[in-house]
C-alpha cells in the first residue's frame, strides 16, 4: 500500500513539474522545474530496481544537462515578458493535439490491453547488483553500442567547442604551428662581448 | 480510497505515466512559441518519458536490455543538449535573439 501511494505521489510530481516547464513564463523556472521532474523520475526509477540509472540521471541530467539550460539561460538575456495573443494563437492547436495523441496512447494502454496481460506481475530479476548485472551485458554484449556512444560523445564535444570557437582581435593566443616551427637562428643572437665592455 | 491504494502498481500505471509526460514534452513544443529554449526542455521531457517506458518494461518483463537502452538514449540526449545549446549560443551571438518567431532566415 504504501509502495503505491508513493508511486502515486512522484509520479504526481513529475506531471506537475512537466506542466510547470511547459507553461512558466521564466526559463529559470523551467529549468527548475526539469530539475525537480529528473530527481521525481529518478526516484521512480529507484522503484523499478534501476538504481544505476537512477544515479545517471541525477549525475548526467541534473548535474550535467540541466546546469548547462542554466548557464545558457542565464547567459543569454532573453526577455521575459511575453505577448498574450502569441501564446493564445497557438494553444488551441496543441491543446487539440495533445489530446489525439493522448486518446491513442490510452487506447492501447486502456482498451486494448491483450499485449500487457503476458507480462508478468512480480518479476524476479536475479537481484545480486543492478550496477553489476548491467555492467555484465554492457560490456560483452552490447560492446559495440558502448563504444559508439563514446563516439557520439567524441563527436558532440568537438562540435559544441567548433561551433562556439570565434576569433576575437586584439587577444593573445598560442599559435603551436608557430612554436614549432621556430628556427634556433630566428630567436638567439649570438654576440662576441670585449673584456671590459659590455653592458 | 484505501481500496485504492491497495492495487498493485502494474506496468499500466507506468506506460500511462510515461506517456502523460511524452504528451506534455510534445504539447509544450507545440505552446511554447518564445524561445528556443523551451523547446529543447520539451525534447528532454519527451526523451525522460522514454526512458521511463523502457525501464518499465525492462523491470516488468526481466530483461536488462531496456536499462541498457535507455542508457544509450541518455547518451544521445546529452549529446543532443550539447550541440543544440552550442548552436543557440551561436544564434544568438550572430542575431541578437532566440524567438522563434524571428528565426525564419530559411522562410520556413
Amino acid at each position: 500500500m504504501y509502495y503505491s501511494m508513493l508511486f502515486y505521489i512522484f509520479s504526481f510530481f513529475v506531471i506537475a513539474s512537466s506542466i510547470g516547464v511547459i507553461t512558466s513564463k521564466n526559463p529559470v523556472y523551467c529549468v527548475l522545474y526539469l530539475i525537480l521532474a529528473f530527481i521525481n523520475s529518478a526516484i521512480l526509477f529507484l522503484f523499478l530496481n534501476a538504481e544505476f540509472l537512477a544515479m545517471l540521471l541525477i549525475v548526467v541530467y541534473v548535474g550535467a544537462v540541466a546546469v548547462l539550460f542554466l548557464f545558457v539561460v542565464m547567459m543569454l538575456n532573453i526577455n521575459i515578458e511575453e505577448k498574450k495573443s502569441k501564446f493564445l494563437k497557438f494553444k488551441p492547436l496543441s491543446i487539440i493535439l495533445g489530446s489525439i495523441i493522448l486518446v491513442e496512447f490510452l487506447y492501447f494502454l486502456i482498451i486494448d490491453n491483450s499485449t500487457l496481460e503476458k507480462l508478468s506481475n512480480t518479476p524476479n530479476l536475479e537481484q545480486k547488483n543492478n550496477t553489476i548485472s548491467l555492467g555484465n551485458i554492457l560490456y560483452t554484449d552490447f560492446a559495440l553500442l558502448f563504444q559508439m556512444c563514446g563516439v557520439i560523445l567524441l563527436v558532440a564535444m568537438i562540435g559544441a567547442i567548433v561551433l562556439t570557437l570565434r576569433k576575437r582581435p586584439g587577444v593573445k593566443k598560442q599559435i603551436i604551428k608557430n612554436q614549432v616551427d621556430t628556427k634556433k637562428e630566428d630567436v638567439i643572437e649570438v654576440v662576441s662581448v670585449k673584456n671590459n665592455e659590455g653592458a | 480510497m484505501i481500496e485504492f491504494f491497495n492495487l498493485p502498481i502494474l506496468i499500466n500505471h507506468y506506460l500511462i505515466l510515461s506517456s502523460l509526460i511524452f504528451l506534455l514534452g510534445v504539447t509544450g513544443i507545440f505552446l511554447n512559441r518564445k524561445n528556443v529554449i523551451s523547446i529543447l526542455m520539451s525534447i528532454e521531457l519527451i526523451l525522460l518519458g522514454v526512458n521511463i517506458n523502457f525501464i518499465a518494461f525492462s523491470y516488468f518483463s526481466s530483461d536488462l536490455t531496456g536499462q541498457i537502452f535507455s542508457l544509450f538514449i541518455l547518451t544521445v540526449a546529452a549529446a543532443e543538449a550539447a550541440i543544440g545549446l552550442a548552436i543557440l549560443v551561436v544564434y544568438f551571438r550572430n542575431k541578437g535573439t532566440i524567438d522563434v518567431k524571428d528565426i525564419n532566415v530559411l522562410k520556413g
